[in-house]
């Protein structure tokens, strides 16, 4: 038990090695293997889940040198949200490896060999203690999701992954900046070099330079979330990659944006991230990408592309949990983050399930479906349903959560989410009804229903929207202590000015530092 | 049995119906193989809103009514359906009487069946600094008004059930039809269940996409369609109100829970000017207003008439329109609170009630003039609502679900007999042919225009009677309730007149299949005809004297739900011993003599003089374009909404996206590329041109040098020899 988290990680690597073994030339063992490795990967999230205490902080910790003279660590851990994400990235790494079986049919052996390192890297990215070690994943996903793109994407494919690229090197050189000012700062102060978080957050950074380093962070996450108006990279990357690219792409790699915002910026730099300026920055371009994307979503014609562009209006509700920095705002927004992974990763699928029949994108190519498929139109209506919010779907939770973080801090910002709720509402319904409903035309009157294996990676998932839906409770229980942590470092002694019993117990800001790492 | 304890079964068991009619139903009844025959009698049908029943049926009509369906499909094929769906519902109704019937037996009245706690929320800290959790259970309440409900959308929805087997017999998708309405059934009921606003909210949201689903029954039609995605996003924006207003209400009262809600509402003082309650009031109201079709937000319900006919009259009639009248009963103690809020409730109410009846008066599809009755009805509930006559709303809202569902009922049996035609003026003269369906419907008529001892009367009558002499009533309030109440006499009569009486003006080739509906349609609409008349009995005006308590049952039963509404009552009784009771005997002699007014007038132009209308409808001059065009409300909320607000802003902000945002993102990729290019340039020909230069400066300056180095080993030897011969040459000669 004491590697669990280094088994996770380096299950997919230890995949991927086998997958190189197995000749090219036999395409089922190279599809089945992916299935079974990253299936595998799944399976060791689960140890986790069980072994999860959520008295604790940081829990499962390893450390060990990595690069003494620049003190850089291997060190790893994870909390309720690393938790979630973890377990997030293992179940749809797999299902999106097994939608990919038919859909792949040129390089089967690279392509399965990007998708496990891609999920190592991510993997890396919410496990991750140490900022350079951080980084390094950070950037690794980069290559993996690259060639993804570019090998077996769209037409449009060498653009948008070019696009992605270069907007995602560009926020995180920023980052790398912000981070190495902090690093400096650390040693100035320690004269020891160290990137480990724990030794980082005890840095004290003045103001002036906390707001630098919080932009520079900041652009960084923002590219990957993404926020308006750093977020055009995205219906491009999403329209073009393959289904199970957008896939992870929206359920995953989006939140490493979101995880950073709340792992990084605000515990380490709670001055800045309190500043008027800084929240009400945030919160208008959230409230922007919530309204903004909606209505962008109306005048789509390209079906995966209106997707995308909901991912934009969704991941808005999340930074604005975030920076409304209360307990309801966080854990609402890590909520969200999962349902947002749950429901556009199934708004993803069911494009790729039809792009597969009929090798087209175009909603106005789609009328009727219900006649042929029923099953997919059901799962579809529930994916909507959760998308939208509806209760007693997984997407009410995250939203009314969020709502009542926002609320907190201004009846502005309420107004203003339930603006996008009602707009969710038209977008979805109204591609609902054009793909779905209608006159069915003769192409898609003999376009065949779901396929077992097609069932079997919605299922999962749709489970899982109920389960968040219906019962909610282990979510925020596990959620407490993290959401706890970063409200007392941002606004420390939140819970004792509003008379509120403490998840933490003791009200020290440091707690999070200590719990479990045994690094002091 | 202990029904009280089991009261959260009610809900499950049309669940149970519903996920085994979606998991094994198109195995029970299995689909026609071309997809095509379905559609083909929606296309020419002579209405634009003809309701696709038309003519596949008209070609069933040659077997029995009733029985068509098993010439298509295998006899008993879908006994299975019939019998499984019907029968959730039943058992729901089953269960609730013992409930209702145990609950009366109880001293305080009010059950509560927690079963967990589904969202634990988070702690937050309330004004007055206790604390409080945001969170909501998984609880059912059982009270009196709950109680009413349940009963209503069990009984009503039992008999809606029964006669949807013989309506939609002829139909495909039969078995998606009991799916969808089972579900509805199911969040119906954990609506008017639910012990807190938020798992209202569950069912709010889950009526309303049944009925998206069910207005979009007919789906390859795009009428359809688009008319349940309107009801679908009207009712957000409605709900979106809903959610702000219990997001204020948990920053108030740190809970959801009602019996909690009430209980610190109670102690409250009522607020005077415009502060949070009347805030949270409206917004919730808001939400009503979508949920419930009132002003601004009532467009969406008469195109739900898309839908089939048992869906108009379950759902859009009968109970979940009238969820918005049950929400505001249930806050009733938050609106005595908010006396302006509540005026609010009584003017959108009595603005609606005018307007919808107005509208009603010039329709000549038979479903739209009961749609704008419908909206006019809850109209008439939320101006009781407002006046604080909340048992009245209940009442009424209790008996309009009888005569309503008969008329929607009744409508679709005509409809069925008609093959499927809905335009009034295409009708007349029916009476006979269809016997049973004109005797119910002239009960409900009469119910629904206010003619004393039908149901109808008692409500209607109270409701302005309250609205005359409640604190909260005005004299304005009752005179645009009584002109609606004598606009709702005519136009109901009117749709009779033109209907069943008079010189048939039916087309021939449709003339010859007029029949009466099977029993299973027939049944229901008896049942429905007797509760129409009957069901009025026990909430008697205070002033039949003659009539004892047990007439007055429903009030009473009542009392504890809004008790402190008993305690404006006791105030307002006091007022009342000021006037004698000519006052009220006058008032209802009015609303009766009105109400024989608008049938005699109805009489009078489409059934004696039959040219009138016509001269009147010349005479009118614009005025009767606008009525049926329904005072262009529709055609203005698109012009403002759909396509300037919603497509314009999206087309906008889509063309801001690609040109600006992503423009600028192009552009930096392409200023990029520039600077790449003449960096390109400037490294070939300057930077790596002057390396380049020096290199050809080099060979040319080895030229020379080169030409020695021949690779002939001759040559070279022969130059070896030459030096060497030189070099001795040069010692030797020294």
């Amino acid at each position: 038990m004491d590697h669990i988290l280094s088994v996770v990680l380096w299950t997919p690597l230890a995949g991927l090695l086998v997958l190189l073994a197995i000749p090219s030339s036999n395409a089922r063992a190279i599809k089945l293997w992916a299935n079974i490795a990253s299936f595998i990967g799944f399976l060791v999230c689960l140890p986790l889940v069980f072994g999860y205490d959520r008295t604790l902080d940081f829990q499962f910790v390893e450390k060990a040198n990595w690069i003494p003279s620049i003190g850089a660590s291997y060190h790893l851990g994870i909390d309720g949200f690393g938790l979630l994400l973890v377990v997030l990235t293992g179940l749809l790494s797999f299902l999106s490896i097994l939608s990919s079986w038919n859909a792949i049919t040129v390089r089967l052996k690279e392509y399965y060999a990007h998708f496990l390192l891609l999920e190592f890297a991510c993997m890396g990215v919410f496990m991750a203690l140490d900022f350079f070690l951080f980084f390094v994943f950070w950037e690794l996903v980069l290559v993996p999701m690259y060639f993804i793109i570019a090998i077996w994407g769209g037409p449009r494919r060498v653009y948008s992954a070019i696009k992605f690229v270069i907007f995602t090197l560009f926020g995180s050189i920023l980052m790398l900046l912000g981070i190495l000012t902090l690093y400096y700062q650390h040693y100035r102060q320690f004269q020891v070099l160290t990137f480990d978080i724990n030794d980082l957050i005890r840095t004290s950074v003045p103001p002036e330079m906390q707001w630098w380093i919080f932009w520079a962070l900041f652009i960084g996450f923002a590219v990957k979330v993404p926020m308006f108006p750093l977020h055009t990279w995205l219906p491009d990357a999403h329209t073009e990659a393959p289904t199970a690219g957008s896939v992870i792409l929206a359920s995953v790699l989006l939140k490493m944006g979101t995880y950073g915002l709340i792992r990084f910026s605000l515990p380490l730099l709670p001055d800045a991230a309190k500043d008027p300026t800084v929240v009400s920055v945030v919160a208008a371009l959230s409230i922007i990408a919530i309204v903004y994307g909606a209505l962008v979503c109306l005048m789509q014609k390209d079906w995966k592309k209106l997707v995308a562009y909901s991912s934009v209006s969704h991941m808005g509700f999340c930074t604005l949990g975030i920076i409304a920095m209360n307990p309801a705002g966080l854990s609402g927004s890590i909520l969200q983050q999962i349902n947002h992974g749950i429901s556009t990763g199934m708004l993803f699928l069911i494009v790729g399930v039809v792009y597969e029949r009929r090798h087209t994108r175009m909603i106005a190519e789609y009328s009727g479906l219900l006649r042929a498929m029923p099953v997919l139109t059901i799962v579809f209506l529930i994916t909507a349903m959760s998308s939208m919010g509806l209760p007693p779907l997984n997407g009410f939770i995250g939203e009314i959560t969020i709502l009542r973080g926002a609320y907190e801090v201004s009846l502005g910002w309420a107004f203003a989410c339930v603006a996008g709720i009602a707009l969710g509402a038209a977008y979805l319904i109204w591609l609902f009804q054009r793909t779905m409903l209608g006159e069915i035309t003769e192409k898609n009157a003999g376009l065949r229903d779901l396929s077992f294996r097609e069932i079997a990676y919605f299922a999962p998932l749709l489970v899982w929207a109920f389960w968040i839906g219906l019962y909610p409770k282990p979510f925020f229980d596990i959620l407490e202590r993290p959401v706890a942590q970063i409200v007392e470092r941002v606004q420390p002694g939140y819970y004792a000015e509003r008379n509120l019993p403490n998840p933490l117990g003791t009200p020290s800001p440091a707690a999070r530092l200590t719990g479990g790492s045994g690094s002091q | 049995m202990n029904f009280l304890d089991s009261i959260w079964l009610i809900p499950l068991f049309p669940l149970f119906g519903a996920v085994v009619m979606l998991l094994m139903g198109r195995r029970l009844d299995p689909q026609p193989a071309s997809p095509v025959a379905v559609a083909s009698g929606v296309g020419d049908a002579p209405d634009a809103h003809g309701h696709g029943h038309g003519e596949r049926h008209a070609s069933a009509h040659d077997a029995a009514p009733g029985h068509g369906h098993e010439a298509h499909h295998g006899a008993g094929s879908r006994a299975l359906v019939s019998l499984l769906c019907p029968g959730m519902v039943l058992l729901s109704l089953i269960f609730t009487i013992g409930a209702v019937a145990q609950l009366a037996a109880t001293s305080e009245r009010v059950h509560q069946v927690i079963k967990y706690t589904w969202i634990t929320g988070l702690p937050f800290q309330l004004q007055d600094g206790s604390l409080a959790r945001f969170g909501a259970d998984l609880g059912f309440l059982l009270d009196p008004l709950s109680a009413v409900m349940t009963l209503v959308v069990t009984f009503v929805g039992f008999l809606i059930h029964v006669y949807s087997i013989g309506y939609m017999g002829h139909e495909t998708g039969y078995y998606r039809f009991f799916a969808y309405m089972n579900l509805f059934v199911f969040f119906m009921l954990t609506l008017v269940l639910a012990n807190n606003y938020l798992l209202l909210f569950v069912g709010w949201e889950g009526v309303g996409l049944c009925s998206y689903l069910l207005i979009g029954f007919y789906f390859h039609k795009k009428s359809a369609g688009d008319a349940g995605k309107k009801a679908f996003v009207v009712n957000r924006i409605g709900d979106a109100g809903f959610i702000v207003g219990m997001l204020l209400m948990f920053s108030v009262v740190g809970t959801v829970r009602f019996v909690d809600v009430n209980q610190a509402f109670g102690g409250m003082s009522p607020e005077t000017g415009f502060g949070v309650l009347s805030a949270m009031a409206l917004l919730l109201f808001i939400g009503a207003t979508g949920k419930s079709a009132q002003v601004p937000l009532y467009t969406w319900l008469p195109d739900a008439m898309e839908g089939p006919t048992p869906v108009s009259a379950l759902i859009h009639a009968a109970t979940m329109v009238t969820a918005g009248v049950y929400m505001v009963a249930r806050s009733n103690v938050l609106y005595q609170l908010t006396p302006e809020t509540s005026g609010i409730v009584a003017a959108i109410g009595a603005f609606t009630a005018i307007l919808a009846a107005s509208i009603a008066l010039v329709q000549n599809d038979i479903k739209r003039v009961l749609a704008y009755s419908t909206v006019s009805q809850l109209g008439f509930m939320f101006m009781a609502a407002g006046v604080g006559a909340y048992w009245v709303a209940i009442f009424h809202l209790y008996t309009h679900a009888f005569f309503k569902a008969l008329l929607f009922l009744g409508s679709g049996s005509v409809i069925h007999a008609m093959s499927g035609e809905q335009d009034i003026r295409r009708m007349g003269g029916l009476k006979d042919k269809i016997p049973i369906t004109h005797w119910t419907m002239f009960v409900a008529s009469l119910a629904i225009a206010g003619i004393p001892g039908l149901a109808g009367f008692f409500s209607k009558d109270e409701i302005l009677w309250q609205a005359w002499s409640s604190p909260l009533g005005s004299k304005a309030v009752w005179a645009v309730g009584t002109v609606t109440a004598f606009m709702t006499a005519f136009y109901m009569w009117r749709l009779m007149y033109l209907t069943f009486y008079g010189r048939s003006r039916v087309a021939p080739e449709v003339a010859a299949h007029v029949h009466e509906s099977p029993a299973t349609m027939t049944v229901p609409l008896t049942i429905l005809a007797a509760g129409s008349a009957l069901a009025g009995w026990i909430g008697v005006p205070k002033l039949w004297t003659m009539f004892g308590d047990g007439f007055r049952t429903f009030e009473h039963w009542l009392e504890p739900v809004f008790a402190s509404g008993a305690a404006h009552a006791a105030a307002a009784a006091h007022g009342e011993a000021h006037h004698d009771t000519s006052i009220e005997w006058l008032l209802m002699g009015l609303s009766v003599l009105i109400a024989l007014l608008g049938i005699v007038l109805a009489r009078y132009l489409y059934s004696v003089n039959t040219a009138a209308p016509d001269a009147i409808q010349r005479a009118s001059g614009p005025l009767y374009g606008v009525l049926s065009n329904k005072w262009y409300v529709d055609e203005i909320y698109d012009f403002l909404f759909i396509n300037g607000l919603s497509k314009g802003g999206g087309r906008v902000l889509s063309r801001f996206d690609n040109r600006i945002v992503d423009g600028g993102v192009n552009g930096a990729g392409w200023m990029t590329r520039l600077a790449a290019t003449v960096s390109g340039f400037w490294d070939t020909w300057v930077v790596d041109g002057s390396i380049r230069l020096l290199a050809f400066g080099v060979k040319v300056a080895s030229y020379p040098m080169r030409l020695l180095q021949s690779g002939y080993v001759q040559s070279y030897a022969f130059v070896i020899v030459v030096g060497v011969a030189v070099a001795l040459g040069y010692y030797l000669t020294r």
